[in-house]
């Protein structure tokens, strides 16, 4: 499947895969028709997560630093390193970062600067950082050097706003929770019509590949989440009615699962979850999912298996290839509901 | 909505009636992101706000500068938690002494939409969204009489005015129903800075202290009983 290579110049007119498992079946339509194939009584869970501008140049080095995952504080993180090249290689293309060691200033320029804390025994590329700044003036200076994460099959290099949500508010992602990307207000507001209810999560969404095998194995990285208190209650009332309740992406079903499987139930509050979902595992809380256009290769697509058969999948993907949807960050959707 | 815990964030807080309103909200319970372009007089401000207990943090920038507002709504975000209460209060006159049209070039009228009207718009769309998801939000546009009445040499400034004026509208027409309440104060001639500068005759005995506007302002936010869509007049309102 083809990348798409920019966002969308219309909002809303990303193409829809509909899955169905309860019939095998899928069908062709538009993101901005997503309203006619709910319900009344259903619930979407979007990720409100703001996306970070998390790659940092090292002054003056062939080093990239990625946040990848915030540790005890707002100064402390854990990072990856990348070496020579830009955005426009592929991150499995990028040369090797050079070696860094515990106690090493890195320097990004503009007063942000941080010290190396810890580098990981078997994989030198997984580093843990602390910033010498803390609060409004760390996020000062991490959005005046940090660049949003950018992809080798974009045409150009994008900016911070192109990626966000229509709805994100506190930047904890660090890659765009992209599934959400296709929401247009006035989808929303006619699902609204239609008695479809709209809650939240907040998920730390995190790096989904390294361009490193043995990195990648570690994905996807223990992620923060909360879940506020009027979500499990419209959750609640959604079960207790009948209701269907779509999760927006993976990195939603990721926040609800873990916080279901850890619990026994879902409770309000902040949470990381590391509960890795594939095949075989059987969702609590989510009944379907709106997700991207993922290959059989991903880890996206192990988790797609938990709500669809691997075969019905394959079909409907085939079926998409064959119709020229694009796939990526700003590609085409696809949701899986049984209906 | 009762500020108590809320985050609010108040633009071009460093002086005048951001400042006074900065400092009303978080005397409220508010936890307040207060933005302005000077770095020193917005520190002093929240140094200030936390030196008598209450939450404060200063970001620095331009709300006019495209490339800074995703920079400050995030930071402001992760600071504070989701935005409740956002007040536009941030303006530019444009050069002073005021002209007359006829002596305005068209950069500066462009430069005055961009601060009084295009940036709030864009500040509040990347904001506004999370509120209509919450289904909880209050949207504040601090206007001006010369958004109303056309005084020679307010110009660009009353134009900018009444446009953000309709924006606070329109906002309120789409977004009300999402539960986000959008309107606009006519703060009234107050004795500022940016007062003195447009008009530097005036006798300051006559004009009302940012204070009280601001705390007519938050009774505004907190007492509801202010419309989505309205205009209100700070200096003759009454809560009700």
């Amino acid at each position: 499947m083809k990348p798409a290579t920019r966002p969308r110049s219309e909002p809303g007119t990303e193409r829809l895969l509909y899955v169905d498992p309860a019939h095998d079946r899928f069908a062709h339509h538009v993101a901005r028709d997503l309203p006619d194939l709910l319900g009344a009584g259903d619930l979407m869970v979007v990720n409100d997560a703001a996306t970070l501008p998390a790659s940092l140049a090292v002054t003056g080095q062939s080093l990239e630093v990625r946040l990848v995952r915030r540790g005890r504080t707002d100064a402390e993180w854990f990072a990856i390193l990348l070496g020579a090249g830009d955005f426009r290689s592929p991150t499995e293309e990028r040369g090797p970062p050079r070696a860094v060691c515990e106690g090493e200033e890195l320097d990004f320029g503009a007063g942000l600067s941080a010290a190396v804390t810890a580098v990981d025994p078997e994989l030198p590329r997984l580093v843990e950082i602390r910033f010498h700044l803390r609060g409004a003036a760390l996020l000062s200076a991490l959005y005046r050097c940090g660049r949003p994460v950018q992809y080798a099959y974009l045409e150009r290099e994008l900016a911070l706003w192109h990626f966000q949500n229509r709805f994100a508010a506190r930047p904890w992602a660090l890659e765009l929770p992209s599934a959400g990307h296709c929401l247009t207000w006035e989808t929303l507001l006619r699902m609204r019509a239609r008695g479809v209810g709209i809650a939240h999560v907040t998920h730390a969404a995190g790096i989904s590949s390294t361009g490193s095998l043995a990195l990648d194995e570690r994905l996807p990285f223990p992620e923060r989440y909360e879940i506020a208190l009027s979500t499990v209650q419209s959750i609640e009332r959604t079960k207790d009615a009948g209701g269907r309740v779509v999760a927006v992406g993976t990195t939603v079903v990721r926040a609800l699962e873990a916080c279901q499987a850890e619990h026994g139930r879902l409770r309000a509050g902040e949470g990381e979850a590391r509960l890795v979902i594939g095949p075989g595992f059987r969702p609590r809380v989510a009944d379907g999912i709106l997700s991207g256009m993922h290959e059989p290769t991903t880890s996206h697509y192990a988790l797609l298996q938990a709500f669809a058969p691997r075969a019905l999948l394959e079909r409907a993907l085939d079926a998409a290839a064959r119709a020229e949807y694009l796939q990526h960050e700003f590609g085409d959707t696809m949701l899986i509901l049984a209906n | 909505m009762k500020l108590q815990g809320k985050a609010a964030l108040v633009t071009g807080a460093s002086r005048g009636l951001g400042q006074a309103l900065a400092e009303e909200l978080a005397a409220r319970g508010a936890k307040v992101v207060l933005i302005a372009r000077g770095v020193a007089e917005l520190e002093k401000v929240a140094a200030r706000i936390r030196a008598a207990g209450g939450d404060a943090f200063a970001l620095p920038g331009d709300v006019g500068e495209k490339a800074a507002v995703h920079g400050l709504a995030g930071a402001a975000a992760a600071l504070v938690g989701p935005i409740d209460v956002l007040v536009h209060n941030a303006s530019i006159l444009g050069p002073t002494p005021l002209r007359l049209l006829l002596d305005t070039e068209c950069e500066d009228l462009h430069e005055v939409l961009e601060a009084n009207l295009v940036g709030p718009f864009r500040l509040t769309k990347i904001i506004a969204g999370s509120m209509a998801l919450r289904g909880e939000g209050v949207v504040v546009h601090v206007s001006s009489d010369a958004a109303v009445a056309a005084y020679p040499r307010w110009g660009a400034y009353g134009v900018s005015k009444a446009a953000q004026d309709h924006l606070s509208r329109q906002w309120a027409a789409e977004i009300g129903e999402f539960g986000v309440r959008v309107f606009a104060v006519d703060p009234g001639e107050m004795d500022t800075e940016m007062h003195a500068r447009a008009i530097p005759a005036a006798d300051r005995s006559s004009l009302a202290s940012p204070r009280v506007v601001a705390q007519r302002i938050a009774e505004m936010i907190e007492s509801g009983s202010i419309a989505g869509g309205s205009r209100a007049i700070a200096q003759t309102w009454r809560a009700a």
